[in-house]
C-alpha cells in the first residue's frame, strides 16, 4: 500500500487537487493507496505502509521547511521515500542539506549524471521550484539540470528526492519507483 | 486567502472557480479580452458574455482586452493581474489549466514576479471524469467554438449532456481529440452554474462555421430567476 503525504500548508487546502490528486492518479494504478497530510504522519503510522510519496506544493509554499520537526520520522523510518519538489526539500534539509534560491518554472532537461533505476540519457521535465538542495555528502546525485541537483539519493537508505514534477510529464519514474520498492502480497 | 480566477467564461475556469470558492476567498475575476483568434492563451468565443457572468456570480471583474500578440499578451495579462492586487488585494490566482503546461507555466511566471500564489485546481485530472462532474454538478455548458476535424458547426450551440459527452469520447477513441478541448479543439460557454445565483438565457446568437472551424457567439443574453 502506498502512502501520499500531502506536503500543502494545510490540510485539505486548494494545492491538494494540483499536487496530491495528480499523483494518486498514477499511484492508483499499481496499488492501493492513502493521503494524509503531513502534520499527521507519525513512524507508528508508516509500518501499514510499503512506499511513501511526499507531495509538492504551490511555488509560493514553504511551510513543511519552517516545521521540520514534524519529519523525524524520515530519519527513523526504513521506508522508501520519494520526495518530490518540496519533499525533496524537506528530505534534504532533515538529512543536513542546504536549500539555495534557484528558480526554474516549466519544462526543463534533465540529465542522468549517475546510472540509476528511475531512468538513462536525459528526460524533459516540468519544474516548479524557487530553491534548489545542494546535497549533503550524506547524498548521491542522480540527475542535475544546467542550474542544479534534480534528483538525489541517500547513500543508506531507499529515500529519494526529485525536485521536478514527475507527475506532469514524466510518470514512469512515478511508477518505476513504486515497481521497485513495493513488497509484493 | 484572497484569490482572484483567471475567467474566460468556459467549463474549465468556471469549475475552477468552484473549487477555489469552495476552499479560500474568491475576491475577482480576471479576463483577458483577446482580439486575435488565433491566441493560444485567451481567445474565446463569447469573451462579452463574461460581464453577465460575473453579475451572475456576484463577483468584480478585471478585464483588460490584449491585441494578442504572442508574448505581448503576457504582459496584458501581467498588468491584469497586478491590477486585481492593487484593488482586491488578491494574494493569488487561480486558474482552470488541465493540461497545458505552455499555458500554466506562463501563468506561473507572472504570479512568481508579482509575489502572488497560483493554483491550479483542475490540473491533470481526467478529462472524461471532469466533464461528468460538469453534469453531476449541474452545470449548463454550451459548446461555443469548435476547431478541428471532424467537428462541424451542428456541435455549435449544442449543451454537454450525457450523450453529447459520450460522442466526444467516440471522437477521442477514433481521432485523437481530446473530449474536453484541451488542445484547443472546442471551446465552451457556462450558461448557468451552482454558484450563478441567475442564469443566463440567450436571446439572439450567431455562428459562424467553415469546415472544421466555427463559432457560436452569443449576441443577446440577460440574466433570468434559477
Amino acid at each position: 500500500m502506498i502512502l501520499i503525504v500531502d506536503m500543502n500548508w494545510k490540510k485539505s487546502s486548494l494545492g491538494y487537487y494540483e499536487f496530491v490528486l495528480s499523483i494518486a492518479s498514477i499511484a492508483k494504478s499499481l496499488d492501493k493507496y492513502a493521503v494524509k497530510h503531513y502534520l499527521e504522519v507519525t513512524k507508528k503510522e508508516l509500518t501499514q505502509f510499503d512506499v511513501v510519496i511526499l507531495s509538492g506544493t504551490a511555488l509560493k509554499d514553504t511551510a513543511t521547511l519552517s516545521q521540520l520537526e514534524k519529519f523525524k520520522w524520515l530519519k527513523e523510518t526504513d521506508k522508501p521515500v520519494f520526495g518530490i519538489c518540496a519533499g525533496m526539500e524537506t528530505i534534504g534539509m532533515v538529512y543536513g542539506a542546504h536549500l539555495t534560491n534557484c528558480l526554474e518554472i516549466g519544462m526543463t532537461q534533465v540529465n542522468a549524471v549517475k546510472e540509476n533505476p528511475l531512468f538513462s540519457g536525459s528526460l524533459r521535465a516540468y519544474s516548479l521550484h524557487s530553491l534548489c538542495v545542494e546535497p549533503s555528502a550524506e547524498f548521491e546525485v542522480w540527475a542535475e539540470s544546467n542550474k542544479c541537483a534534480q534528483i538525489i539519493k541517500l547513500k543508506k537508505k531507499p529515500i529519494y528526492g526529485l525536485l521536478f514534477h514527475p507527475e506532469v510529464r514524466n510518470p514512469e519514474l512515478i511508477k518505476r519507483f513504486i515497481q521497485l520498492n513495493k513488497t509484493d502480497p | 486567502m484572497r484569490l482572484g480566477v483567471l475567467f474566460s467564461g468556459g467549463k474549465d475556469s468556471t469549475l475552477a472557480l468552484h473549487y477555489a470558492k469552495n476552499k479560500e476567498e474568491v475576491v475577482c475575476l480576471i479576463t483577458l479580452v483577446s482580439k486575435n483568434k488565433e491566441s493560444y492563451m485567451f481567445h474565446t468565443p463569447n469573451i462579452d458574455v463574461t460581464h453577465i457572468q460575473a453579475e451572475a456570480l456576484d463577483l468584480p471583474q478585471i478585464a483588460k482586452s490584449t491585441m494578442g500578440e504572442k508574448e505581448k499578451e503576457l504582459l496584458d495579462l501581467k498588468e491584469a493581474i497586478a491590477a486585481a492586487a492593487r484593488k482586491f488585494q488578491i494574494q493569488g490566482v487561480v486558474t482552470g489549466a488541465v493540461e497545458s503546461v505552455y499555458q500554466t507555466e506562463r501563468v506561473q511566471r507572472i504570479c512568481n514576479k508579482l509575489d502572488l500564489w497560483c493554483f491550479n485546481p483542475l490540473w491533470k485530472r481526467d478529462q472524461k471524469a471532469l466533464l461528468e462532474e460538469l453534469l453531476e454538478r449541474r452545470f449548463k455548458v454550451v459548446i461555443s467554438g469548435v476547431f478541428a476535424y471532424p467537428l462541424d458547426e451542428e456541435w455549435l450551440g449544442k449543451q454537454i449532456d450525457a450523450a453529447l459527452i459520450g460522442k466526444l469520447l467516440d471522437l477521442q477513441k477514433n481521432y485523437g481529440i481530446s473530449p474536453s478541448g484541451e488542445g484547443g479543439e472546442i471551446e465552451t460557454t457556462v450558461l448557468d452554474a451552482p454558484l450563478f445565483r441567475k442564469k443566463i438565457e440567450v436571446l439572439d446568437y450567431v455562428t459562424e462555421a467553415r469546415g472544421n472551424s466555427g463559432v457560436f457567439k452569443i449576441t443577446k443574453a440577460r440574466l433570468v430567476e434559477k
